[in-house]
């Protein structure tokens, strides 16, 4: 089917107002990106992976203006963790304000020469192949235009997390980032992201884990409340390669986090989790598709939204077992809790199956705060809003248990109790 | 201690009263207990008591050492030194035991102005008392209720009237889903807690569970009014004759 005209001219849109970067190494994936694009155009909310999100203001030639957030007295976030620091101002690299990457083996897109790259076997790749069978235009526009980004390469247990932190300074910041992260056999690293990043957000990441890898990745974004985003995350896992990643999204207008995860080594693990809590104008999505490509491997869902004054949350999980990949199993919970009746939950949960011996459940439900709960919490004396607050952790609490280091899971429990804190509950 | 004068009570959303004019008081030290068959009022008596949504006061008071309880949110009540044991209590997953004690014991001491108890003092007295009703260290790890047995979810409301230390206890239907080793070990720990300071409401349908806490004075509750009261002989007379000759003296 031809791409609708209107499409293209908003990719041309798009594109008019982008330098894309040329040469160094990777100018083949960006050409190549470049025309997936076009074969594809700008995604419209007629697309059925974009009916519950428009994603209009994802696609526009420039960014919407977004205010800055006045973080009052709450302490930077991952403050206590032993880390290595890498920011961003409105997607551009801070040297002043960073770490020195090389010294902890980290390398910057932004730096690439013309040599032959360990990442050009990975840079646009995992992202083309996560192309089918759901189009994801918005991640080949950032393989396309993206100049700044990490690449990380581990062939043993990092020493430090890498901490990834992204400020937001302009109002109309427009922000591409393009990460690459190869942790090799028997490797291991975790990786921080925090921030709102920019007025527009837009970040792929593309992990390759090797046989018996293992990653972590905790993300904390939203904050500043007019911001929009949407990230993908592309992971391929070798056999018995462990993937965890957990992100926390609080406020933010629009934002959209995909993750497109391929198991094709026997015995590999992908659990990947969110909490989102949004008041007022607020639209979350999560986009998910998991493919099981081998036998006895463990998938994980779990996404849990909190919407109070007309936020609006949307899941949008698949499941995909190939033929042959016997003895999945594969888990995927979405639940939102609405805690007044304007607030929204639109889900759409599936699940594929072409082997015979596997085991794949799920479940998606949307529902109010417990009052026989409340009033239990209130009869031994929690006020109301401390009760509302214990209920709404422990809503939550199914997601936050996939981080497994219990300082950066605190972390996220105390953002959170802020949160809660300054939206009345 | 506390003392209830007149009070009528209505379901919120039906126009069904199921208080008609209760009065009762129950004095500093002392153990009462509530007696009555099935829909009576007694559950609505406490669940009224300590504030939960539902019931609309329409006539009379209820107070608590002088103060009105009814006009008061379900945790200022708490604070005041009010206790419901519920028949039923209830499950809260996420939210672990430990935590869901340390949070009420310390909001209520913040609510009275008192210091709030450190994290290791408060694991010294709770260890101490768990341990007095058989509650194991697994048992405080778990989410509040979740997978309890009847019997433990029993012994869990008792370790937090324990730990809470009110004035003024109500029991409801402690004793029903309870074999008989697991009321006498609940029982034990009601009758730790007696002191001069304190009173118990006991409400049951049974009298064996009076035979473990000994009340001073049972009150007979029918359709929404006490209309006997006397000593510990009373709920005897009850075991013996069950409760239709005495509605049908009243009557």
């Amino acid at each position: 089917m031809a791409v609708a005209q209107a499409k293209l001219d908003a990719l041309e849109a798009r594109l008019a107002v982008l330098s894309l970067p040329e040469g160094g190494w990777t100018g083949t994936a960006r050409d190549e990106a470049l025309a997936r694009l076009r074969a594809m155009g700008l995604p419209g909310k007629r697309d059925e992976y974009w009916r519950y999100t428009n994603p209009e203001s994802l696609t526009s030639a420039t960014a919407g203006k977004a205010a800055l957030f006045d973080a009052g007295g709450e302490a930077p976030l991952f403050d206590g963790i032993d880390r290595v620091k890498l920011v961003f101002v409105d997607g551009v690299f801070s040297a002043d304000l960073s770490d020195d990457p090389a010294a902890a083996g980290v390398e910057l897109l932004s730096r690439q020469s013309a040599d032959i790259h360990w990442a050009q076997g990975l840079y646009g790749v995992l992202e083309a192949r996560g192309q089918v069978p759901v189009a994801r235009p918005l991640a080949a526009l950032n393989t396309a235009a993206a100049a700044e980004g990490v690449l990380i390469r581990v062939t043993e247990k990092a020493a430090k997390p890498v901490n990834l932190i992204y400020l937001h300074q302009s109002e109309t910041s427009d922000a591409i980032l393009h990460h690459c992260i190869k942790i090799e056999s028997g490797a291991d690293l975790t990786i921080l992201e925090n921030g709102p990043g920019a007025a527009r957000f837009n970040t792929v990441m593309e992990v390759e884990l090797a046989d018996g890898a293992r990653f972590h990745h905790i993300r904390a974004q939203g904050r500043d409340h007019e911001c929009r985003a949407v990230t993908h995350i592309f992971a391929r896992l070798g056999a018995e390669a462990l993937f965890k990643s957990f992100t926390l999204t609080a406020n933010g207008v629009l934002t959209r986090n995909e993750a497109v995860l391929e198991l094709t080594g026997d015995d590999a693990m992908a659990h990947v989790a969110g909490a989102a809590v949004g008041d007022g104008d607020f639209l979350h999505d999560d986009t998910v598709f998991v493919t099981h490509a081998a036998e006895r491997c463990e998938s994980r869902q779990v996404f849990k939204k909190v919407l109070k004054n007309g936020a609006v949350g949307v899941f949008q999980g698949k499941i995909l077992v190939k033929p042959g990949a016997q003895k999945t199993d594969g888990y995927q919970i979405s639940q939102s809790l609405l805690l007044d009746e304007d607030s929204q939950f639109l889900a759409k949960p599936e699940l594929e199956i072409y082997a015979d011996d596997v085991k794949c459940s799920h479940g998606s439900t949307s529902g109010a705060i417990d009052e026989t709960a409340l009033y239990y919490l209130r009869s031994r004396g929690v006020p109301l809003r401390q009760a509302q607050s214990l209920l709404v952790l422990a809503f939550l609490a199914e997601a936050i248990q996939e981080i497994e280091d219990e300082a950066i899971a605190e972390d996220i429990r105390s953002r959170l109790e802020g949160w809660l804190a300054r939206h009345g509950q | 201690m506390l003392e209830i004068k007149n009070l009528h009570v209505k379901l919120e959303e039906e126009d069904k009263v199921i208080l008609k004019g209760v009065n009762l008081t129950v004095e500093a030290g002392k153990v009462h207990a509530i007696m009555g068959p099935n829909g009576s009022g007694k559950s609505t008596l406490s669940y009224v008591l300590s504030g939960r949504d539902g019931y609309e006061v329409t006539e009379g008071s209820a107070t608590l050492e002088g103060v009105e309880l009814l006009e008061m949110e379900p945790e200022e009540r708490a604070a005041a030194g009010l206790f419901l044991a519920f028949q039923y209590p209830v499950e809260i997953p996420g939210v672990g035991n430990m935590t869901f004690l340390r949070t009420a014991v310390n909001a209520q001491r913040k609510a009275r102005g008192e210091e709030e108890m450190t994290a290791g003092e408060f694991l010294k007295v709770v260890r101490e008392k768990a341990k007095q009703l058989k509650i194991d260290a697994d048992m405080m790890k778990r989410p509040v209720n979740v997978g309890f047995s009847g019997g433990e979810k029993k012994r869990n409301e008792i370790l937090q009237m324990a730990m809470l230390e009110p004035k003024m206890c109500i029991l409801d239907e402690t004793d029903s889903g309870l074999d008989v080793d697991a009321m006498k070990l609940v029982a034990d720990g009601v009758n730790a807690l007696r002191a001069e300071g304190r009173a118990f409401l006991v409400i049951t349908h049974y009298q064996r569970l009076l035979d473990h806490i000994k009340p001073d004075v049972v009150h007979i509750m029918a359709d929404g009014r006490i209309i006997k009261t006397g000593g510990p002989e009373l709920a005897l007379e009850v075991e013996h004759n069950g409760y239709a000759n005495l509605l049908a003296e009243v009557q």
